[in-house]
């Protein structure tokens, strides 16, 4: 039972530092030495606490990889949070996410064309989405240093939020995150434009 | 530019098969690769004219829309990225994050930017026209608007945008020496752009110390004396263009205290009751700070500053007024006005009152203007942008605007992008329906580049700019994220090593 334990375990280790190793082959070189570092400090603590701290800490070493929290590859069903993006023609996409996730870093992971000009460091308005109405309670109160980019925000509407700001929790369960329409000139065609 | 210049050991040659497509910034030193597989075989050719955030985002939105498009990005510096490298504040660092943006815009396969190349004088629109597909004008508003007031070019009177461009770096301010040894300055103006003069002036040194403000301005604001700092507007406190980051940070700027007039916000509460939330949470903060009294902590810290800054509505400048030598400025003289109509549509209509100021420096920030730099480019002069809908230039096939130029110069990166966003979908449109002669064949850069080279001018590539970049770095000293090169032909002389 136990020795079963072990092998499913290792395998979900394996599994998870693969798809986390493949995403280091974009990275420089010394990003890839940092992931082997963390995979040769969990085999040796013989992954305390399951799978959900060895992600915690997989993410601390991968943290100067991507600059965003949370990995969207969701193993644990207890961990899932179902995210709908309304892009701005409209069209609906779903994305199976993660606790923990940002919900701008998971945009663009997912080619949603929400932009990020200053990097989640409440310097701009261009994450700017509209929340659900039964979800907007269950963000945490805006910093007054977000409120003040909200108001540079073109369409600013009562459920408006910086994507940037908005950090995935269970009870966000089904949350919409809406783009606002503000081009004139929106994508009509349902073309979907490409991450880059 | 026409042919690629290629010396490679094997090692070389394997890495270059390894990351076909990409280009090598920096590999040996000496040896400098331009991969052309992917971009020549891209037929859409489309131009781009100016390396700030306007370019960059049409040039992201049209890279991302087509796949066969080549996108080739003209900058008249040799450095990119415009306003934000030049206009941003130092002590705002976080917002020009977006260069990370531009950067992997300007190393996608398919974009190749031109440093160093003047459009307008270097090659005209014409020629570019003749060898793109269609052409994107988002060369920005390098013009000031001025007063026109009788004593606008004494000395010390000087465009905000200037100041701004002298403490970041911009090469043709790096002259400008602001005299900074008097008590007053005066800003006209009330926008962001003022704002941020008033912060730059009235710093403490420690703080600027760790942003890429010039040394050179560093120093001068290290001895400056300077000490009261007004900001004037010709219309209310229901009107300012600034926006409440900016206002908040005057509000807390260390060492220095707020210097309002009670009286000038009569009424505000009031109004407050019916306007949209930015407008009202902006104009609270401005009654906390001018009408409430403080706190205890707040009423020691205003007691102990050694520098003030006020908001003074109402007046509109008449005249800058010269001291004893005739020379510099020791004071202005404005116009009294009163308000006709409400909220943004008001008007400023002078009451017949007139009012002086003592002051030793005059800041105008009044608005930033765009210039025609080509005569074959309508202009509209009365707005100074060029006449367009929804970024297609009128009576103009082929040739769009996007950014300030487009517009008018107001906004902040995000309207910027979404600008840029709405022209690259015109021009997407355009190439994608047949109205572009997308079909045939153009030479895009490589029929510019021979013009070029016959006319002496050598582009500056990305990886020349990541040079000139690596050398900022270096030369900057402790706490200094870079050092800006100030000089053209410094920067020139770096990337070419």
């Amino acid at each position: 039972m136990a020795a079963s334990t072990a092998v499913r375990s290792s395998m979900g280790l394996t599994f998870r530092l693969s798809r986390v190793i493949r995403q280091c082959s974009a990275s420089p070189f010394y990003r890839l030495n940092s992931c082997v570092d963390g995979f040769a400090l969990l085999s040796k603590q013989g992954f305390p606490g399951g799978l959900q701290t060895l992600n915690r800490q997989l993410q601390t070493t991968m943290g100067v990889c991507h600059n965003d929290v949370g990995n969207s590859n969701a193993e644990d069903p207890k961990d899932v949070v179902n995210v709908v993006y309304v892009d701005r023609s409209g069209k609906r996409i779903p994305v199976r996410a993660k606790v923990g996730d940002n919900a701008m870093y998971l945009a663009h992971r997912h080619g949603i064309e929400l932009e990020g000009a200053c990097e989640a460091s409440l310097a701009c308005s261009t994450c700017h989405v509209y929340v659900s109405s039964d979800h907007l309670d269950k963000l945490p109160d805006p910093d007054e240093r977000e409120d003040d980019m909200l108001d540079m925000a073109p369409l600013l509407q009562e459920n408006s939020r910086l994507g940037c700001q908005i950090i995935l929790t269970l009870e966000m369960e089904g949350i919409e995150l809406t783009l606002p329409k503000v081009t004139r000139n929106f994508y009509v065609d349902g073309h979907v434009p490409k991450p880059h | 530019m026409s042919t690629p210049q290629v010396l490679l050991s094997k090692a070389a040659a394997l890495n270059l098969l390894w990351t076909s497509g990409r280009r090598i910034n920096r590999f040996n030193g000496h040896v400098r690769v331009i991969t052309r597989s992917a971009s020549s075989a891209a037929h859409q050719k489309v131009c781009v004219v100016g390396g700030g955030p306007a370019g960059f985002y049409t040039a992201q939105h049209l890279l991302k829309a087509c796949q066969d498009v080549q996108v080739d990005i003209y900058e008249r510096l040799p450095v990119p990225f415009g306003l934000v490298r030049f206009g941003v504040a130092p002590d705002h660092p976080e917002v020009k994050n977006v260069i990370s943006t531009f950067t992997q815009t300007a190393h996608h396969a398919r974009c190749c930017y031109y440093g160093n190349v003047n459009v307008g004088t270097d090659v005209s629109v014409e020629e570019l026209r003749e060898a793109y597909h269609a052409v994107v004008l988002s060369y920005g508003a390098e013009g000031n608007r001025s007063m026109g007031v009788p004593g606008e070019d004494l000395e010390g009177v000087y465009p905000a945008k200037d100041f701004v461009g002298w403490y970041n770096g911009l090469p043709s301010n790096r002259e400008l020496n602001p005299g900074l040894d008097c008590e007053t300055a005066v800003i006209l103006g009330q926008g962001n752009v003022a704002l941020d003069v008033a912060r730059i002036l009235l710093s403490p040194i420690d703080e600027l110390k760790k942003t890429d403000i010039t040394q050179r301005s560093l120093d001068a604001l290290a001895q400056s004396q300077v000490r009261r700092v007004l900001i004037v507007g010709r219309r209310g406190p229901l009107q300012i263009a600034g926006t409440i980051k900016e206002l908040r940070e005057m509000v807390n700027l260390p060492d220095t205290k707020p210097e309002m007039v009670a009286s000038e916000f009569e009424g505000m509460a009031e109004a407050l009751k019916v306007i949209p939330r930015p407008r009202k949470r902006l104009t609270e903060l401005m009654l906390k700070t001018a009408v409430d009294p403080p706190a205890e902590k707040e009423r020691q810290r205003r007691q102990a500053a050694s520098r003030s800054w006020g908001l003074r509505f109402l007046r509109s400048p008449l005249e800058v007024l010269a001291g004893p030598d005739g020379a510099r400025v020791a004071g202005i003289r404005l116009a009294v006005n009163r308000l006709e109509g409400t909220g943004d549509g008001s008007v400023a209509v002078p009451t017949g009152e007139v009012e002086t100021m003592d002051c030793g420096l005059v800041i105008t920030s009044i608005g930033y203007k765009s210039l025609p730099i080509d005569p074959a480019v309508p202009f509209d002069p009365r707005k100074a942008i060029v006449p367009n809908s929804l970024g297609r230039v009128q009576q103009a096939a082929g040739l769009y605007c996007s950014g300030w130029l487009k517009t008018g110069p107001v906004g902040v990166i995000a309207t910027t992008m979404n600008n840029s966003f709405d022209t690259a979908h015109s021009v997407v449109e355009d190439l994608t329906s047949g109205c572009l002669d997308a079909t045939s064949a153009k030479p895009g850069s490589t029929g510019i580049g021979p013009l070029l080279d016959k006319r002496g001018v050598k582009p500056v590539s990305f990886s020349d700019w990541e040079k000139i970049n690596q050398e900022g770095r270096r030369g900057a000293a402790q706490g200094k994220p870079r050092e800006k090169l100030l000089d053209v032909e410094e920067m020139l002389k770096t990337a070419r090593t």
